[in-house]
């Protein structure tokens, strides 16, 4: 009980050394007595129905411990090993799975099976000695119970945490929210019914409950349209507001990329070099912007080989134009192939002195082809000494490696293509 | 050959000037200007215009040799110019010009009857080049419309309904395929070891095979690239 000294801590649900949903725990804590006093007085309380529900509305309207606090140990409570595989299925009541507002992580690390098992045993055990002795069960609290679980359940949808788990995405889990719902409208019914033919008020009650019915019908189809007009309205202004989300995205991508850049073309109007290599940047991130489809983002060679292309484009300054024919799917020579591409570009924008350089890479089913071609100034082949590494080792060298096969055409002031050729292993095509 | 008309004397065009009198049809007006003065003396410049109605009404006053078509264009795009120019002057020749990088656009405006299409980051001695070349019969492939027929042919995997039309042939494949590489003509011929002339035969019977293909190949084509 370290807390005590500065005073009774607020009620929270605990987070640490809980069983169930913590509540037994924090309110020991916030009382200052030993969990095991709150746990076995909501036991006894629980066997006739009333320790359930109190637990389930304390669960309810008190908030859990804050995450901060979740590192002190876990309190007087006997240091029983945990057990921290369980995920708590299969001790699963309704109350707890009703109660499940915190995510698996703190669930997992808070929780204390052994002795969840040994509490369920002594209820157990205590609901049969009550059941032989005809004691204190009364069935008006189980059906308080049963329409306090499913107000629970229902309740739970409005938790955000949850929600958001339920909610997400698959038809499964749809599906299964809908089940919950139902079972909470359920319980719900079986729980007022119940409570109301145990105090013999249900024939009383019937005439009511038809006159409500009927009520709630006419009310219905009167605000039906309304309510219906309400839901259109309200889809119409989401649409709209997605809309102008886009646009603002929109208007933010051109503030951000396009404005700046022609701000900065302005300024440095007096270097060509710089001005071109500014537009051709903005011009190409433009490009992939408008007309590329962000699925194949980087697993194919198709956009793997453009943005070798952009890199060293944007690493010298020569204008690099790629065209790709088909496209599949990059493994490890293909890989190989891109990094000589890659190479051989580097080459010409360093060395050939050209305007501009031709990419062209093709994609058949058996195999994979690229072409880098400059009009620069060409160079000897032979004439290479024979520690340069540049072409023998990364272009030739590596493709032979991975079992493809390079090419060089040259000759001085003709130019120079390089041809790789890499057989495809995957046979997608 | 059929639609390929083949001067001898390049420097007469129909009109009968010494260089080609062109439309420039573009809706900005700042690229028009840009245009109009790379180009300088390599073509007249006989007329613009900036929109589908204005540019039948020019293109049917100045009856040019070529017009420098875009392919976006407020109005129904480059393509319904195509369709209602060439109905009534099947003889006036489209060069398509776009800045555009969907391939559907390029092969749209094609495939309405442009014999060539170049984008925009082409400089403006190239450009004058290809205007001259169009307007005197050729059809002009940039390397990226090459690879844009490439894959258009590439992908259609079914049997075609009319195998001599809608298939490249093997050395149409390679023309395009050097094209793509950025091959010059001159270049294509020398690697082939054909004339200059069997390239620019090739080309044109590819840009007519693009154009007459069915269109049922091609809108499934680019149905399977999520293009429509």
């Amino acid at each position: 009980m370290t807390e005590t000294a500065t005073g009774t801590p607020r009620l929270y649900r605990a987070r640490s050394g809980r069983l169930l949903g913590g509540v037994a725990a924090g309110l020991a804590r916030h009382l200052g007595i030993d969990p095991v006093v709150t746990r076995l007085a909501f036991l006894a309380l629980g066997i006739g129905g009333l320790g359930i529900a109190v637990y389930l509305v304390l669960l309810f309207f008190v908030p859990l411990e804050p995450e901060t606090a979740t590192d002190t140990p876990a309190d007087g409570a006997a240091p029983t090993p945990a057990a921290p595989a369980g995920t708590g299925a299969d001790t699963a009541t309704a109350g707890e799975s009703a109660g499940r507002a915190e995510h698996e992580r703190s669930r997992q690390r808070g929780r204390d099976i052994s002795q969840l098992l040994a509490y369920l045993a002594l209820a157990g055990g205590l609901g049969v000695l009550f059941l032989i002795f005809g004691g204190v069960f009364d069935p008006l609290l189980w059906f308080l119970v049963f329409g306090a679980l499913g107000g629970a359940i229902l309740w739970q949808q409005a938790n955000p945490a949850v929600r958001d788990e339920w909610m997400s995405a698959t038809v499964l889990q749809s599906r299964k929210s809908w089940v919950r719902s139902g079972l909470g409208v359920l319980l719900i019914v079986i729980g007022v019914i119940g409570f109301l033919g145990f105090q013999q008020q249900l024939q009383d009650a019937r005439a009511g409950l038809t006159f409500a019915a009927a009520m709630i019908a006419g009310i219905s189809l009167v605000a039906a349209p309304w309510i219906i007009g309400l839901v259109r309205e309200r889809d119409r202004e989401r649409r709209e507001r997605i809309r102008n989300q886009e646009r603002a995205e929109l208007a933010a991508h051109i503030h951000d990329s396009v404005l700046h850049t022609l701000t900065l073309i302005q300024r440095r109007s007096d270097d060509p070099r710089e001005v071109q290599r500014l537009a051709r940047v903005q011009e190409r991130a433009l490009r992939s912007w408008l007309y590329q489809r962000p699925a194949d983002a980087e697993t194919t060679v198709k956009p793997a080989l453009e943005r070798v292309a952009a890199e060293v484009e944007e690493a010298h300054g020569v204008p690099i134009e790629v065209v790709c024919v088909g496209d599949g799917p990059i493994d490890d020579n293909i890989q190989a192939a891109l990094r000589a591409a890659r190479e051989a570009m580097v080459n010409a924008s360093k060395y050939a002195g050209a305007d501009s350089i031709s990419v062209f890479g093709e994609v058949d089913p058996r195999e994979v082809l690229i072409f880098v071609r400059d009009r620069g100034t060409g160079f000897d082949l032979d004439g290479i000494p024979e520690d340069r590494m540049g072409v023998r080792g990364s272009i030739v060298g590596r493709m032979e490696r991975h079992g493809g096969s390079a090419r060089i055409r040259t000759a001085p002031g003709e130019g120079t293509e390089v041809q790789l050729r890499m057989p495809r292993t995957t046979e997608s095509a | 050959m059929g639609r390929v008309r083949h001067v001898d004397d390049n420097s007469t065009f129909a009109s009968g000037d010494a260089v080609p009198r062109v439309v420039i049809v573009d809706d900005h007006r700042l690229f028009r200007s840009g245009v109009r003065g790379e180009l300088g003396d390599a073509v007249e410049v006989v007329g613009e215009a900036g929109d589908v109605d204005s540019a039948v009404r020019v293109i049917g006053e100045q009856r040019p040799d070529l017009v420098l078509l875009d392919v976006h264009l407020p109005g129904g795009g480059g393509v319904e110019v195509l369709r209602r120019v060439l109905g009534s002057h099947p003889e006036i020749r489209f060069l398509a010009l776009s800045v555009s990088d969907a391939a559907e656009d390029v092969i749209g405006v094609v495939r309405g009857g442009a014999r060539g299409y170049v984008t925009k980051t082409i400089s403006g001695k190239e450009l004058a080049n290809a205007i001259v070349r169009v307007a005197d019969g050729d059809a002009v492939f940039s390397p990226r419309l090459a690879g844009f027929v490439l894959d258009a042919f590439a992908a259609t995997d079914a049997p075609p309904m009319d195998p001599e039309l809608d298939r490249l042939t093997q050395r149409e494949r390679e023309v395009l395929r050097l094209i793509a590489r950025g091959y010059a003509y001159k270049e294509v011929a020398k690697e082939l070891f054909i004339s200059v002339k069997t390239v620019e035969t090739h080309v044109s019977s590819v840009l007519r095979k693009l154009q007459l293909s069915n269109r049922h190949e091609l809108s499934r084509w680019a149905t399977a690239r999520k293009l429509v």
